[in-house]
């Protein structure tokens, strides 16, 4: 998997010296997350099961949070509990790097069973990512459904995993990098490709 | 997660010569493994599924072994008990081919505890210079105490029981190492780890129980505990009166020695309400502490042994999980 290496956005589809082209400025992923708030809210309703949004670090748990204030922005009678969910530990890819470092894991208290559990990325690629995530939700409890959020959908899956809320579908070349910048993490929202 | 953050770490002999970024590794990676396990249907992660741990003891153990089993099985390693008594040791086998065995065997890591000090180090660099194919080339070695030189995951649980106490940053901090210094792998391993943290340690024994050397050791060295407690440490790390290594009369008494190095209930009355009280097990309650101490909330002999189970993950994940270890 090509790393999310940081970096500032460029200015509205731009190509910079870096060869950097802008794919959502910052106004973009404001509207996109409302969006996608809203879809949850549409999503989950009939359920009547209890939502809990857990983010994939890093900029998944930034994006996890954003989602739950703006549903709680929308409809202050849905209670979202928001957790992290470090899926390292249960990656099929350890042995083929590097020793990773490990990330935070913070489950609601109420834990996972029997909710509508809502896995909250940055960038979905190979789908890797999101499979390890299931296998450790899976350790954590029985959830009565289990969704996927993404800012960005980039394209080459090697799982059968689909997103059921997409930012921005983006066709991309392996080779290049979709760089993710939150202000929680880097500063300046902001989503580019190189 | 860039591809240079792996912390270079093939065996953990000792915590001498650990950087402080790699200490800082491994007690950040324990505490994420406490969180990944915390509130879980299943306490169970397939990170080290189909690989072998082994653990040769020489010496007796209770807690160190069940807790690096423990760790090996929480993260789906095979883990094998290989004992002194019951094994080839006992027919002559030597240390280099009892550990050329378990390696040809298809350990991946070796986990030893020896009555000689540098045995794991010999191992190490045995098994470096063999090879085995099956591991291509490579089996972790760790050290779980050699002779009265080093016991580097004991020290490395006791650093992790103070970050949880006293915050993640121990710089500053200043820890009181009291008792049996010289037959002490427990010491001298906290003594290097804390000071590479930037703790400030102080050992606190009767001259006969110091070893020769200590000068070079990263410390300070004081033979009074009520003037040393008086300075309110923020941890008093009680070592256990090793007995079984003395052979001579280190001090009159085992009443003297409690009088004067023992931690009482009244010495701990005068400790700042933060004090934390650390003993690596196990306790001779009465004699290096008082009872009613050892159960005190400032005690924190439990929450060690927690911890050595979440810094034993942590060493064997990053011995063993990623492709550097190959």
């Amino acid at each position: 998997m090509p790393t999310r290496r940081r970096g500032g956005p460029v200015p509205n589809g731009a190509s910079n010296a870096e060869g950097e082209r802008e794919l959502l400025s910052s106004a973009d992923i404001a509207r996109t997350v409302a969006r996608i708030a809203h879809e949850i809210l549409e999503k989950t309703a009939d359920s009547g099961a209890p939502v809990v949004l857990l983010g994939l670090p890093t900029r998944g748990i930034h994006l996890a949070h954003r989602l739950a204030g703006r549903i709680a922005a929308i409809d202050p009678d849905t209670t979202v509990a928001v957790g992290t969910l470090d899926p390292t530990l249960y990656r099929d890819d350890l042995r083929r790097q590097p020793t990773r470092p490990l990330a935070e894991t913070d489950i609601p208290a109420d834990g996972v069973d029997d909710v509508t559990v809502v896995l909250v990325d940055d960038v979905l690629m190979s789908g890797r990512t999101v499979r390890a995530a299931l296998d450790a939700l899976r350790d954590h409890g029985r959830p009565r459904a289990v969704q996927l959020a993404v800012l960005v959908d980039r394209g080459h899956r090697e799982l059968p995993i689909r997103a059921d809320y997409v930012g921005k579908n983006v066709p991309t070349n392996r080779a290049e990098d979709v760089v993710v910048s939150l202000v929680e993490s880097d500063g300046v929202d902001g989503v580019a490709i190189r | 997660m860039s591809d240079d953050e792996s912390i270079g770490l093939r065996h953990l002999l000792s915590t001498e010569g650990l950087r402080r970024e790699q200490a800082e590794a491994l007690l950040d990676t324990a505490a994420s493994m406490e969180q990944a396990l915390t509130g879980r249907a299943v306490r169970k992660l397939p990170t080290l599924r189909g690989r072998t741990v082994v653990t040769l003891f020489y010496e007796n153990s209770t807690r160190t072994r069940v807790s690096f089993e423990v760790a090996g099985k929480w993260m789906s390693a095979d883990t094998i008990n290989v004992s002194a008594s019951g094994s080839s040791v006992g027919k002559g086998e030597s240390l280099r081919d009892t550990a050329a065995t378990l390696a040809a065997a298809g350990a991946d890591a070796i986990v030893v505890r020896h009555p000689a000090s540098g045995a794991p180090h010999r191992i190490a660099g045995w098994l470096d210079r063999v090879g085995h194919s099956h591991t291509d080339g490579h089996v972790a070695v760790v050290n779980a105490g050699d002779g009265t030189h080093e016991h580097p995951t004991q020290a490395l649980l006791d650093a992790a029981t103070l970050r949880r106490r006293l915050g993640a940053d121990l710089t500053g901090r200043r820890v009181a190492v009291v008792g049996d210094v010289l037959h002490s792998r427990v010491a001298r391993s906290n003594a290097h780890l804390l000071a590479t943290l930037g703790a400030e340690v102080t050992l606190v024994a009767p001259p006969t129980l110091l070893p020769t050397g200590v000068e070079a050791w990263p410390v300070t060295v004081t033979h009074d505990l009520d003037a040393h407690l008086a300075t309110g440490p923020d941890a008093v790390m009680m070592l256990r009166v090793q007995a079984e290594r003395m052979h001579g009369g280190f001090f009159p008494s085992a009443r003297e020695y409690a009088v004067r190095f023992g931690l009482s209930q009244r010495r701990a009355d005068t400790l700042p309400d933060h004090t934390v009280v650390l003993h690596p097990g196990p306790a001779v309650r009465g004699m290096e502490i008082a009872s009613s101490v050892a159960d005190s909330d400032r005690a924190a002999i439990a929450e060690q042994v927690t911890a050595g189970v979440h810094v034993r993950m942590a060493v064997l994940y990053h011995l063993l999980a990623g492709e550097d270890s190959r």
